[in-house]
């Protein structure tokens, strides 16, 4: 039986601890309002970009000198899978998630007999797969000193990427993040940037009107790496928006945990000190029985 | 005809500039063009340079831009640039800032030179030319930015 003095202090600690999340809490939610108002800002240029993207591949698609980056190099022994997650831990499953469905797939290529390579963005994925893939990390990227992930960053590992891809290192780049569904619901989602995937047939037919200046294929080799880019952006800020999501709920449930289990210590602390005065009341009256 | 149409300018951060115009001069990378409501649906990739519109009520607004494109349809142009400030915000800090991207990316293909060829090589001086020229053209001194190493 703890002491009346073991449990003030256990409720002590637990109060303060339910003050940081809770103020952990409110950081995360006003962290998650930018977040969601930047993925929306970035949402015109990608949508656009896609269209057009549509549009352009369609038409190319069926053609011998398609980019490599479009119709792949004809082989898909290689795979890169870049793990995109934070830098951060305190944010339930986000991380965890991530690399969870990067693992069953790495696990999945590997049975297939094929060559996994990982590239990390965000050291807590990097922590997480070390143990087991340390030999096949190829690069991480720190975006611990980035306050607001901006189009720089995402351009900065977009570039590396398109790099390995023209020496060679890979066939396939897959990207996992969570997707940002609500505020209680973000999805790991794992898509595939290059080669870039074959757009929906009901995109194709609004496109085929156009000019293009330069030649479609000067055009195209002119947008594919930017697309690139367009989409870890997009990952990026999905990202971002998905953290702070899962961390606000994550401190939530702290701080609502924190809460019950202040009320079980007090109800505790009330029955000692009860016993204990009720022990008192009885050795005084028994001391005066015996008189 | 409409004697307008709608005018996009958008980063991948964030949009810029959301108008009606009555037309919009284009930088491309083939040589410069003016779109007007009912221009043919062309999508074009634009140089660094400078793109002038024209709003409803006649007053031209300049916008420096840099790397992207524009997909000119019969009531709207959408500008799709990885950097566009209004011809005000150009300073020279901006500009600096430009300068040294292409600098850096000049540099990069052609330390690679032997695996990318040349057309690749022409075309990053031909990016950064088309920027010292863009600055210029606003007075801003393009020697002033850091070349890295």
């Amino acid at each position: 039986m703890p002491s009346l003095k073991d449990l003030k202090n256990r409720i002590g600690s637990v109060k303060n601890t339910r003050k940081i999340t809770k103020a952990m809490q409110m950081v995360a939610a006003a962290k998650l309002r930018r977040a969601q108002e930047a993925a929306e800002a970035a949402r015109p240029y990608a949508d656009r970009m896609a269209a057009v993207m549509a549009g352009l591949t369609a038409n190319a698609a069926g053609s011998e000198s398609a980019p490599r980056l479009l119709a792949g190099t004809g082989a898909d022994q290689k795979h890169l899978l870049v793990v995109m997650t934070a830098e951060r831990g305190l944010a339930g499953g986000f991380n965890s998630s991530i690399v969870k469905l990067a693992r069953q797939h790495a696990e999945k290529l590997r049975g297939q007999g094929k060559d996994v390579t990982i590239l990390t963005v965000g050291k807590k994925g990097r922590e997480q797969l070390k143990r087991d893939y340390g030999d096949a990390f190829v690069n991480h990227v720190d975006l611990s000193e980035v306050k607001r992930v901006g189009y720089e960053n995402a351009r900065a590992i977009a570039d590396e990427v398109l790099d390995r891809f023209e020496a060679g290192e890979f066939d396939i780049a897959t990207i996992f993040y969570n997707r940002f569904e609500s505020v209680i619901s973000q999805i790991p989602t794992a898509r595939q940037v290059i080669p870039a995937e074959a757009p929906q047939a009901d995109a194709v037919d609004v496109s085929a009107l156009y000019d293009y200046e330069p030649g479609e294929e000067a055009l195209l080799a002119d947008l594919l790496p930017r697309s690139v880019a367009t989409q870890i952006f997009a990952a990026l800020l999905e990202n971002a928006a998905s953290e702070q999501g899962a961390r606000m709920s994550a401190m939530d449930n702290a701080t609502r945990n924190a809460g019950d289990m202040i009320d079980r210590l007090t109800t505790e602390y009330n029955r000692t000190r009860q016993a204990a005065i009720t022990k008192e009341l009885i050795e005084i009256i028994s001391g005066a029985e015996a008189l | 005809m409409a004697d307008t149409m709608q005018f996009d300018l958008v980063s991948p951060e964030r949009s810029l500039v959301s108008v009606q115009v009555r037309e919009v001069r284009l930088p491309g990378t083939d040589g410069d063009l003016t779109a007007m409501p009912g221009h043919a649906p062309t999508i074009v990739t634009l140089r660094p340079g400078i793109v002038t519109v024209l709003a409803s009520d006649g007053n031209a607004t300049e916008y420096a831009v840099t790397g992207g494109f524009a997909e000119i349809n019969h009531g709207s142009v959408s500008l799709l640039a990885e950097r566009g400030h209004p011809r005000e915000e150009m300073t020279q800090e901006v500009f600096n800032d430009m300068m040294a991207d292409a600098h850096r990316k000049k540099k990069a293909v052609e330390q690679k030179h032997e695996s990318v060829g040349e057309e690749i090589v022409t075309a990053a001086v031909k990016l950064l030319a088309d920027m010292e020229a863009l600055g210029t053209h606003v007075g801003l001194d393009p020697n002033q930015a850091s070349v890295p190493d």
